[in-house]
């Protein structure tokens, strides 16, 4: 009876209605009345507003009302409140929203948008994280001192750039430093840039006569919403209902509240009526959250056999105009600021910086992707300067159960997996012995880069789930949670965890793709790949309940004890004769005596899972424990360098990690594949351009390049299965986790074949060129 | 020469069907299809041309609606997702996980659709050249490549 769903790659349960074009996301749904919201944004990138010419707009045929930064007295964000939903006496990046047009039809709105003249008064910009920690740097925000702290593990810092600072003291690092025998230092700088998730931003919002707020979005996050919008517009909690249907990508860019106020202001604004906003692509890049930026600077002392004995880590984290999550990422950043080795004297300091820059949410790996590209590449220098294989370098220093993390945490095999096995696999999947280095003659040289990476969930300490199991008079059932589905096909899996433990068909268990915060079970946030293990879990506990309820009415309709039950196949049956069973049709609503008489209760299975033992990181040594467990990995990239031009085609890219126990193989090789395109881009293409005066210059599909078919290597996946002993038959997360190292072994496997040392992405053919002549002039 | 000075009843043939409504003359196909007829299978991802989340056939080619104003559109064939009957590119895209989020997924398996009539012999080259045209954010496209393949003749 074992895993006869898990393991399996089953069809996903959304399949037909994507492929059909039936399935609808946020803004395909309309209804009559409805109001269009467009967005007016900053044409610059820190100024004050001197003035808003609204009168031009308002004479306009279908405007109902234009709000600006005046209509709205809040700050928001869900870690420091420092960001008004409407630019209030100043802007703090090109693209931040002023003004809101709320017309009758969406090409009115445009119109009207169009008519608005705002003037400036340009103040000087902050350009980097590197220059906003300067003592003379200008200030992105004046008032941080006065900012509202809506976690308390929040430490900002008066009168400077820094929003949040976070240490990491373990060990004794001068101890450390004195028994090495090789130091390297080395800097990194990846720009920010965006998740282009293929739907725009777009959220829609309606307040009934009695109060009740209703807001429809395209959300990671529904239940934060709700919450957020509670808050800040002071109704009752259970007045704000918040609806969420098929969501169009989200890699951690629609996790946090943004659109949803603006809605709300604008319903608020024109009585109650529907508004829909939906962001233009243009809008999306520039004015929606997008990735943070990072300058690290990594100093790793070894013996001569290649142990690490000392790490120094600087994170200087770029979180743009808003702080948004960029303080949780910047802890997260230094929690796991060593990568998988085991290290016992570690020094971090992270900083989380304004800048005039589009303001960073999480993305996809949560600060680390970029972390780890500077931990990945100082391995390799590293290895250069021991002469010792890069790969043996890592196996050797591969974190083990017994080590610690850089916050103290003692490892098991169930919390930390096994790297070592996934080092391995990695070797033959991407064929290392043949050399990592190959001239293949005609200028061209083929090389091949690895990187190790680990990530845990970085979740609140209370993070937790919820789900119901409900059956139909056909025996089959029905599972409803609060997890959105974004696109992992978090509900199939789900749907397969409970086939497994209610031993049913796949086929017989329904699941609604639909959230609405009044009906769903409460769910913190599908974020930080722990869906499966956090709403896995209360799937489980949901099951078991329901199981337990099946075999007690199974008893009384068998007139046996519920101890000689056993179930399998939508049967409830005596364990020593199966031919003695009454079928789950006949028992889910009540048992039916054959004289009328009826007995039980509707079945419905209840269960909930919160995250245990978790506890904050402290803010003088990082101590604490962050999540519940760790995926670790290992991932290479085989590139080919035309040593004439200097470009290159990216022949492969594989990822092995250990996946607990992989649900469904299919999805999982999916999601990981799918990562790593992303991760590619990041080292290839991905990044923000600005102008001198901070205007971000690629808003555009066009101009801001992404991976196109074609394009993409050849991807290998394979996996380790260690049991985490807490997760669902095992399993681990992985949605997100093949972006992580992947644009660090594109970079070594790049620094290799051109002998240069890249330390910051993208690499375009430009840069090895231009890196290149830097290292002929240094050494004339 | 046809004239649509302001919004007025036009006539399109889509999914083999007459489908009347009222355009404006700079409203797009896209604009039309989803607001007008209520055919949101087609996309708007960058209303821009640049992502093709939004492709439609017009004659049986490949084009992005949101780059066609509606009246271009009179007195030809449109087919949108929604005409498609359980197609065989359809079946490969669920049976090879050839979609994630999905929302690029119409646009993709319109401009398939169209490749396959008009190439069924495509190359891996050609699908590469006409595909270009979408982009997936989710899928590493390897699963796209193994849906086409696996429907073209020629393959």
């Amino acid at each position: 009876m074992e895993f006869q769903s898990i393991g399996n790659d089953v069809i996903r349960k959304d399949a037909w209605e994507k492929v059909t074009g039936r399935a609808l996301y946020n803004a395909d749904i309309s209804s009559p009345g409805l109001l269009h919201g467009v967005l007016v944004t900053s044409t610059c990138a820190h100024g004050n507003i001197k003035s808003i010419h609204l009168q031009g707009a308002r004479m306009m045929a279908g405007v109902k009302a234009i709000l600006t930064g005046d209509s709205y007295p809040d700050l928001t964000g869900s870690v420091l409140e420092d960001r008004p939903p409407l630019a209030k006496g100043k802007v703090r990046y090109y693209g931040e929203p002023v003004a809101l047009v709320i017309a009758r039809s969406e090409f009115e709105a445009c119109a009207a948008a169009a008519r608005i003249k705002i003037e400036y008064e340009k103040l000087p910009t902050v350009n980097s994280p590197r220059e906003a920690i300067k003592s003379e740097s200008p200030l992105v925000h004046d008032q941080l001192g006065s900012y509202k702290k809506v976690i308390p593990e929040v430490y900002p810092v008066q009168n400077t750039n820094i929003c949040h600072q976070i240490k990491i003291r373990k060990g004794d690092i001068n101890k450390g430093w004195n028994e090495a025998e090789v130091i390297v230092e080395g800097s990194f700088s990846l720009p920010s840039s965006d998740h282009i998730a293929m739907e725009p931003h777009n959220a829609k919002a309606e307040i009934l006569p009695d109060g009740q707020i209703i807001v429809d979005t395209s959300s990671q996050s529904p239940f934060a919403v709700r919450k957020l919008i509670s808050q800040h517009f002071k109704v009752d909690l259970g007045k704000v209902v918040v609806r969420v249907p098929l969501v169009g990508g989200g890699y951690g860019g629609k996790a946090s509240t943004n659109l949803e106020y603006l809605a709300v202001m604008a319903s608020k604004a024109v009585g109650g009526q529907p508004v829909l906003i939906k962001n233009s692509r243009e809008q999306d890049i520039a004015s929606a959250p997008g990735k943070l930026a990072l300058e690290a600077t990594v100093k790793l002392g070894a013996r001569k056999d290649g142990k690490l004995v000392a790490g120094e880590y600087t994170f200087l984290v770029g979180t743009g105009a808003y702080a948004d999550t960029g303080p949780r990422m910047t802890s997260a950043m230094a929690m796991s600021c060593t990568g998988p080795y085991r290290l016992e004297n570690v020094w971090c300091d992270a900083y989380c910086i304004y800048t005039n820059h589009t303001f960073a949410t999480s993305f996809r790996g949560f600060g680390h992707s970029s972390m780890t590209f500077a931990v990945e590449r100082m391995m390799d220098k590293l290895a250069a300067a021991l002469h010792m294989n890069p790969l043996e370098l890592r196996r050797i220093n591969a974190i083990q159960s017994g080590d610690t993390t850089p916050t103290q945490v003692r490892l098991t095999p169930s919390i930390l997996g096994y790297l070592p096995g996934c080092i391995e696999k990695i070797q033959k999947l991407i064929n290392w012995e043949e050399g990592n280095r190959i001239d293949m003659g005609n200028n061209r040289i083929k090389a091949k880069g690895i990187a190790c990476f680990w990530k845990t969930s970085s979740s609140p300490t209370d993070a937790f789930a919820a789900a119901i199991v409900s059956f139909n008079s056909d025996g089959s059932a029905n599972l409803q949670v609060g997890a959105v589905e974004i696109g992992p096909s978090t509900r199939t899996t789900l749907a397969q965890i409970l086939a497994e433990r209610l031993r049913m068909d796949i086929d017989r268990i329904y699941v609604q793709m639909e959230v609405d915060t009044r009906t769903s079970p409460h769910d913190w946030k599908t974020v930080a790949s722990m869906s499966t293990f956090l709403v896995g879990r209360a799937v489980l506990t949901a099951a078991n309940d329901a199981i337990g309820q099946l075999i007690n009415l199974g008893a009384m309709a068998l007139k046996c004890s519920p101890e000689d039950l056993d179930f399998q196949h939508e049967r409830v049956y005596l364990k020593e004769n199966p031919e003695f069973y009454v079928e789950y049709k006949d028992i889910v609503h009540g048992f039916k005596y054959p004289n009328g008489n009826t007995v039980g209760r509707q079945i419905i299975g209840r269960g909930s899972y919160i995250m245990p033992h978790l506890t904050a990181m402290d803010q003088e040594t990082g101590k604490g424990q962050p999540g519940p467990f760790l995926t670790p990995g290992v991932q290479a990239v085989e590139v080919e360098l035309n040593t004439a031009d200097y470009t290159y085609r990216i022949i492969k890219a594989a990822t092995v990690l250990d996946a607990g126990k992989v649900i469904n193989p299919k999805s999982a090789k999916g999601l990981v594949m799918g990562a790593m395109g992303m991760g590619l881009g990041l080292g290839s293409r991905e990044a923000f351009l600005w102008s001198a005066d901070q205007e971000l210059q690629n808003t555009s599909l066009r101009t801001y390049k992404v991976i196109r078919i074609g394009e993409q290597p050849e991807y290998l996946v394979d996996w380790v299965e260690t049991p985490n002993v807490n997760g669902p038959y095992g399993s681990r997360g992985l949605a997100e986790h093949g972006i992580i190292g992947i644009h660090a072994a594109l970079v070594n496997a790049l620094s290799l074949a051109a002998g240069v040392e890249l330390d910051q992405v993208p690499v375009t053919p430009e840069l090895i060129w231009k890196k290149l002549r830097e290292a002929q002039n240094d050494s004339l | 020469m046809l004239q649509i000075l302001n919004e007025s009843l036009i006539e399109l043939h889509i999914n083999g069907e007459i489908r009347k409504a009222l355009a404006r003359p700079s409203d797009t196909l896209l604009f039309f299809l989803r607001e007008r007829l209520g055919l949101t299978g087609a996309k708007p991802g960058c209303e821009n041309g640049d992502c093709g989340a939004c492709t439609v056939l017009v004659d049986g080619w490949p084009v992005k609606s949101c780059l066609m104003l509606a009246a271009e559109a009179i007195g030809h064939e449109v087919t949108t997702i929604e005409g498609l009957d359980k197609v065989p590119i359809q079946q490969a895209f669920v049976d090879k996980f050839a979609f994630q989020c999905g929302y690029c997924t119409p646009g993709f398996i319109m401009n398939c659709q169209g490749l396959i009539n008009i190439h069924p012999d495509a190359s891996d080259e050609v699908i590469h050249e006409w595909l270009q045209s979408n982009i997936c954010r989710c899928t590493s496209y390897q699963e796209i490549m193994e849906a086409i393949r696996s429907v073209l003749p020629s393959q």
